[in-house]
């Protein structure tokens, strides 16, 4: 990567892919549900229903941008533009194939870290400049699960950064070339991956937006392509933490037969099924069982694991 | 958490990929529909071809939501007919009651329920639209023939199992 033209092209396809990748799960979604439950989902529009994305999002666009006259304006412009930029970025430290991905940084697993930190101030700004008790509800909800959820979603990534020695994505993937992280850091595994989900405020962790309690938390007051932000920002999470996945406990590219990218991507479609059929089955839990569970099981099964792993180390 | 619970409902819920989709393709594919399901309304003849309805109003009285208006009216044989009837199927909720109440099985539910208009004006139906030219469910039904007063269909003794009147002035056996 010495020219910069080709920096410049691999960015604008990341960019362009991961995006025809996020917009295609919806469609992905809504038919993969419909199939576990026992409904064919959307098949009119187009071949199998694929046009219905782009019918959705011409919906999307011509609905009215209404900004309510109690809303505290320019944050409640900025929060849905900080959840995709966040989201995105997070994007470029991803390794896609030994030759494909934006950068390497040699921090890539702290920069992952921080900008799914960032994801929260969308959630908890968007909550608050609404104005409105729902959205304030939501937002603060999303504050105290996703704070929590942070703290064990990193220490459950310290047995790997242990392993590998690296805080480098790709040193991390070529660390698994004699086995894959997901065998000795099980436990991690489980951890980071029920941290993911909340990370994403997904379901069954969807308590900030929990339809059936608060209208639609966060976003209640958002409409348009606003509140289109927030919807595939939700999405670009799921995208991101399954590919973290694939990256960190599943080697990457790695991978026999088959090339590279096409691992990868076999990796990160498994967990954004996985994804969508923790929707389809799970209900949502009490927002106390959510914290407790967060504090008294998941922080101790991060630190055991952290434990066991540094033990094993030093043995060795 | 309820970590079993958690991990059969997702197995559960995984095993219904393998599953046929139970939903019925509705323009191309028809649903199958029971003969009394409750739908378009329609006024049947009798065997003889003749209206069976006698405009009692029973229907209009029985209707939960009172979308049946009509007007009696006499032929020259004194048998009653309705001079218009009217159904407005935007208020109609299909329960049925009005065929319930009919004493001459005149006003009939049928399985088309295809009703979609454009235009809300077009679901009141009026008897031209509602009034078929056979005997709907009940083929061999014919209201005069079993009760009823002398219209010119039979004479009055003539029904079926229906004795010739007594003169009650005679005081013979
Ligand atoms: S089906 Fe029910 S609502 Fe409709 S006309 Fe008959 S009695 Fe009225
Ligand atoms: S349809 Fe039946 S119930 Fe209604 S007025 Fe005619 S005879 Fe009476």
């Amino acid at each position: 990567m010495t020219e910069p033209w080709r920096s410049l092209v691999v960015i604008v396809g990341v960019l362009a892919i991961a995006l025809l990748v996020i917009m295609a799960q919806v469609w992905l979604e809504r038919r993969i549900i419909a199939r576990w439950q026992d409904r064919r989902g959307p098949n009119r529009v187009g071949p199998f229903g694929l046009l219905q994305l782009i019918a959705d999002v011409i919906k999307l666009f011509t609905k009215e941008d209404w900004t309510p006259p109690f809303a505290d304006r320019p944050v409640f412009v900025l929060a849905p533009a900080v959840v995709m930029t966040a989201g995105m970025m997070s994007f470029a430290v991803i390794p896609f194939a030994p030759t494909i991905g934006i950068v390497d940084l040699n921090i890539g697993l702290l920069f992952f870290l921080a900008m799914s930190s960032m994801g929260v101030y969308s959630v908890v700004l968007g909550g608050w400049a609404s104005n409105s008790k729902y959205s304030l509800l939501g937002g603060m909800r999303a504050a105290a699960q996703m704070l929590s959820y942070e703290v064990f979603m990193g220490l459950s990534l310290a047995g790997v950064v242990a392993l590998a020695g690296s805080f480098s994505l790709r040193d991390i993937v070529e660390a698994q070339r004699h086995g894959w992280f997901i065998v000795p850091q099980a436990l991690g595994f489980v951890v980071f991956l029920i941290a993911g989900i909340a990370e994403t405020h997904r379901l069954p962790f969807d308590l900030p937006e929990a339809e059936s309690e608060l209208v639609a938390g966060y976003h209640t007051e958002y409409s348009s392509m606003k509140f289109g932000m927030f919807f595939v920002g939700e999405y670009v999470g799921i995208a991101l933490v399954s590919a973290m996945i694939t990256t960190l406990f599943l080697g990457g590219w790695l991978g026999p037969w088959l090339p590279p990218l096409a691992w990868f991507g076999i990796k990160t479609f498994f967990f954004m099924c996985f994804f969508y059929l923790m929707r389809g089955s799970l209900p949502r839990p009490r927002y106390d069982q959510l914290m407790a569970y967060g504090w008294k099981l998941m922080l101790p099964l991060a630190m055991l694991n952290l434990l066991v792993t540094g033990a094993f180390l030093a043995a060795r | 958490m309820p970590i079993y619970s958690a991990l059969r409902s997702l197995w559960h819920v995984f095993k219904h990929t393998f599953r046929r989709p139970i939903t019925v393709q509705y323009p191309e594919e028809r649903p199958r529909i029971p003969p009394r399901w409750r739908g378009r309304i329609i006024l049947s003849r009798d065997p003889a071809g003749g209206e069976r309805c006698v405009a009692c109003y029973l229907c209009s009285a029985a209707c939960p939501v009172g979308c049946i208006a009509l007007q009696a009216a006499e032929d020259e044989h004194g048998r009653r007919y309705p001079a218009f009837f009217r159904i407005n199927f935007s208020r109609c909720i299909f329960c049925g009651y009005c065929e319930e109440a009919c004493p001459t099985r005149a006003i009939q539910l049928t399985p088309d329920f295809e009703m979609c208009e454009y235009d809300r004006q077009n679901l009141v139906y009026e008897k031209e639209d509602l009034l078929i030219s056979g005997p709907g469910k009940y083929p061999d039904y014919d209201f005069y023939r079993v009760a009823g007063v002398a219209v010119g269909v039979k004479d009055k003794g003539a029904g079926e199992r229906e004795l010739p009147p007594v003169d009650v002035r005679s005081l013979l056996p």
